[in-house]
């Protein structure tokens, strides 16, 4: 048995020190060891993306970063998406637009799209499904899901044009 | 998952160093998209991964008229996020972006695309044609080898145990140079090639004869093939479809693809074609349009 390592990371704006092993991975310490059960595991290889979080900002598979690995990173899960008294507008546009059934690939499809989203405001439909290919769905057949995020895209730009005329 | 150790060393020759005293019982992991599932699946199984993500020669990006150097665990959005890189080193920057999706492309890198060796690998035929070598640190120091050897089977390559890919060199790109990388995959993304083809083209200055031409193809052979006819014919050749097919026929000549759920022997030798043909008549259109900068 190798020893367990200590590992700090800053988990959805909180720091977190937690002992893993070298061979667990992110997605394993995240529900495992840390009880953020809202991550995924769909396949554990990389292909579906449900377990989908942000890591320094960045859309990774957690099944395939080892939790060791992420000592010092910021790392952001689908708990820390919505805002205490609110849902993040994706999350709204995702309910309002049925753009789940069974829910398991949500979670990371909604990561994706704030990674999406946060680096560009305002992205085509062809860019919208470039960015979430790395996600699947066995349920939707992905079209309201596209255009769930062409909502919050919307919606978005019409509350800053708000904004801006107040 | 298999119980192993890790480490993180900051300098090469740390690295080195113990992946020298554990051998073959040792693996470097840079973006692990391709080595922690094989640790899982136990088609690799090592008692310690030595991740290399903290050494600065192999995070290095250099790029400049004056060529490339590309750290081995450099990820592959920040290879495709470079200006230079997509504007000299355009087939590169294609292949980076067509490796899975997103999510892979955050942590995958060409170094260890390349040390995967798979036969499908899709950064390989970029690296190809572009002329990449690989610059490799052992216990008795430093060697280079050209990238189209790197490669010597399914999943096997030249590193012996205890060595460690550092970076990869590129020369720089000649005036009116232009490079282009596609695959032919059943979906628009992830999948994994079915065919791939990598081509760079330079022409003269008056842009209407072909002065040096690499056509690389991968998921046909048991490695990623340089196809060195399918370049020489082109050579002196005035820019037109006599000297593009006759490019393609000698580049299908040399594939040897298999029949796998992916497509037929037949299939793939007629997409290899189908491919090269559109892959340098891009080449050459972008070649041409770089006089205009």
């Amino acid at each position: 048995m190798t020893r367990k390592r200590i590992v700090t990371a800053r988990i959805n704006g909180k720091e977190h020190e937690f002992l893993c092993a070298p061979r667990q991975t992110l997605l394993e310490v995240l529900r495992d060891v840390l009880g953020l059960t809202g991550t995924k595991e769909g396949c554990s290889n990389g292909n579906c993306g449900a377990c989908t979080v942000l890591l320094d900002g960045r859309a990774v598979d957690s099944c395939l970063v080892l939790a060791v690995e992420t000592e010092g990173c910021r790392v952001d899960t689908i708990e820390g998406l919505a805002a205490t008294d609110r849902l993040h507008p994706l999350q709204q546009a995702f309910l309002e637009g049925a753009a789940l059934q069974c829910g398991i690939c949500t979670p990371g499809f909604l990561m994706s799209a704030k990674a999406l989203l946060d680096r560009n405001d305002d992205p085509s439909e062809e860019e919208i499904r470039f960015a979430l290919a790395g996600n699947l769905c066995r349920c939707t057949g992905y079209d309201k899901i596209v255009r769930a995020v062409q909502a919050t895209v919307a919606t978005t730009a019409a509350g800053a044009s708000q904004g801006a005329c107040e | 998952m298999r119980d192993f150790e890790y480490e993180a060393p900051r300098s090469v020759a740390d690295a080195v160093s113990l992946l020298s005293r554990s051998g073959a019982r040792a693996r470097p992991l840079a973006g692990g998209t391709d080595l922690i599932d094989h640790v899982r699946t136990g088609r690799l199984a090592p008692d310690l991964l030595v991740d290399v993500k903290k050494i600065d020669e192999l995070n290095r990006l250099e790029c400049s008229e004056a060529g490339l150097r590309l750290g081995a665990a450099v990820p592959c959005y920040r290879i495709y996020g470079d200006a230079q890189i997509a504007a000299r080193y355009a087939a590169l920057a294609e292949s980076c972006r067509i490796i899975g999706g997103i999510q892979i492309q955050n942590r995958a890198s060409v170094g260890g695309n390349l040390c995967n060796s798979g036969p499908a690998g899709d950064s390989i035929p970029s690296l190809i044609a572009l002329e990449a070598v690989c610059v490799i640190a052992g216990a008795h120091g430093t060697r280079e080898v050209p990238v189209h050897e790197f490669c010597i089977g399914p999943g096997k390559n030249v590193l012996e145990p205890g060595e460690l890919l550092v970076e990869l060199k590129f020369p720089a790109r000649r005036a009116r140079s232009g490079s282009h990388y596609r695959r032919f995959i059943p979906r628009n993304e992830m999948d994994i090639a079915v065919v791939g083809v990598a081509a760079s083209v330079t022409l003269d200055p008056k842009a209407d004869r072909i002065t040096a031409a690499r056509v690389a193809l991968g998921a046909v052979g048991p490695t990623p093939l340089l196809a060195t006819e399918a370049g020489r014919v082109l050579v002196g050749r005035p820019v037109d479809s006599i000297a593009i097919e006759e490019s393609a026929r000698a580049a299908r000549a040399i594939a040897q693809p298999i029949d796998d759920m992916r497509g037929t022997v037949e299939f793939r030798l007629h997409v290899t074609e189908v491919l090269v043909r559109r892959i340098l008549t891009e080449a050459i259109d972008r070649a041409r349009r770089t006089e205009r900068d």
